[in-house]
């Protein structure tokens, strides 16, 4: 029998190496997995690259891993953002490393991770600063840059419902990051707010097949705790 | 924004609703941050538009009465909005496919500058700024099959923010359409920038002191 379920979130994030790529999803705390990111900074692992949308914001999540001195290296779109108060600490002293990357082509990079293209041209970022020692090259008229996958040793995922399979449903834009994200690790982590029966869930609405999946935790996390802005 | 006796810029909202009435039924549609937010409030109900937001949102509604936000459904500035019938739910990579496959009829955007070739600036004000942040600007502005600008017609200090080449390191090139500011309305043509619109008492050549490269009228 296949279950995926693990019973603690410190089940979950057993063997996570120093030195590893970590992707995090979630967008603007939406489909943030907040309790697998605390049970990152209890395991311990350090070393850390973490590929997520933003720095971190105010003191928790993404922003206490890297103000532990965790995190070698962060890739995101937003680097210095509103409240972005710990990272631009650690960045002054030049403690961490930053790729800073247009946010569909950090998704599609992710996504080619996942679909094994080691490498696509986009026209996004063509001409611009960022494109900076990238190969360009023209098409019909057009110039492009290449970027290059990125692929997880671990990736952290929050879902609404899941069953032991690992298959997937999200809530409404707690989709974002979550399901290419879960596409592209070697170890993907889940907590999950809501436990289904396997055959429950709509085979049609299935947002992640579980083959994608390796570890399940329940957790009722409860809402978002979205500030307005 | 400065007024003088014979004319009067347009306030943010009424910059907002001019942009909007130039948007047809039909088209889909992504606003940035800022005055592109509001322009959403003014396309009138019964002209379908379907509103995008990268974080994976089609079909976007206003925000939802006080005491009825829904904590899972935030835009990509991080406020609450609604979900229209019809709309619907994709993750980030299919959301940025969609924008950068040219499946957007436009995208609004703010700007610090523009250029009458259709460069646009709007990320950074420094090539020494090593921290920025991007988001999906650079996405949306290589992607959308028109890019559209907001912005005020020059910088507090007065600077024009409308040249013959952007200063400020650039988001892509040749991509803007169109500029709407609180004095003008003026399309970026193969010949530069030409005025379509201006508000009533202004003439070409108070708009042209306010502006660095040459105006088509």
């Amino acid at each position: 029998m296949i279950d995926k379920f693990v019973r603690s979130v410190a089940e979950a994030m057993a063997g996570i190496k120093d030195g590893a790529t970590v992707l995090i999803a979630g967008f603007a705390q939406v489909g943030e997995p907040r309790a697998l990111i605390d049970g990152l900074i209890e395991q311990g692992a350090r070393d850390l690259v973490v590929v997520h949308n933003t720095a971190g914001r105010g003191r928790e999540g993404v922003a206490r891993l890297i103000g532990e001195g965790r995190v070698r290296k962060i890739v995101c779109s937003f680097a210095r953002s509103r409240g972005s108060v710990i990272f631009e600490e650690v960045f002054a002293r030049g403690d961490i490393e930053l790729e800073i990357l247009p946010q569909g082509t950090l998704a599609e990079r992710i996504r080619a991770g996942a679909a094994g293209i080691p490498a696509f041209y986009t026209a996004t970022g063509a001409g611009t600063k960022l494109a900076e020692g990238k190969e360009a090259r023209q098409f019909d008229d057009r110039e492009y840059i290449l970027e290059h996958w990125i692929r997880g040793d671990v990736a952290l995922i929050e879902a609404w419902r899941a069953d032991r399979w690992g298959n997937l449903i999200y809530r409404e834009a707690g989709r974002n990051f979550n399901p290419v994200m879960a596409a592209a690790a070697e170890l993907t982590i889940v907590q999950t707010q809501h436990v289904a029966a396997l055959g429950e869930l709509s085979p049609e609405e299935i947002a992640t097949p579980g083959v994608y999946v390796n570890r399940v935790v329940h957790i009722e996390a409860g809402d978002p705790p979205i500030k307005i802005e | 924004m400065s007024e003088s006796a014979n004319w009067k810029p347009l306030g943010r909202e009424e910059l907002a609703a001019r942009v909007a009435r130039d948007i047809p039924e039909g088209w889909s549609v992504n606003l940035g941050i800022g005055i592109p937010t509001l322009v959403g409030n003014y396309v009138p109900k019964e002209r379908e538009v379907v509103f995008h937001s990268e974080n994976g949102i089609l079909g976007m509604g206003p925000a939802p009465p006080a005491g009825h936000e829904n904590a899972w459904l935030v835009n990509a500035s991080r406020q609450h909005v609604s979900l229209l019938p019809g709309g619907s739910f994709m993750s980030h990579s299919d959301s940025f496919a969609l924008v950068r496959g040219g499946h957007l009829d436009l995208c609004v955007l703010g700007a610090f500058q523009v250029a009458e070739n259709g460069d646009l600036a709007n990320w950074a004000r420094s090539e020494n700024d090593n921290a920025p942040a991007i988001g999906g600007a650079m996405d949306l502005a290589a992607g959308a099959k028109r890019i559209w600008i907001v912005m005020e017609h020059t910088t507090r200090a007065g600077e024009p923010r409308l040249l013959r080449r952007c200063s400020y390191p650039l988001t892509a090139g040749g991509c803007v359409k169109r500029v709407y500011t609180e004095l003008a309305v003026i399309d970026v043509t193969a010949d530069g920038f030409r005025v379509i619109d201006m508000v009533p008492g202004l003439t070409l050549a108070a708009l042209q002191d306010r502006t660095e490269a040459p105006l088509l009228g």
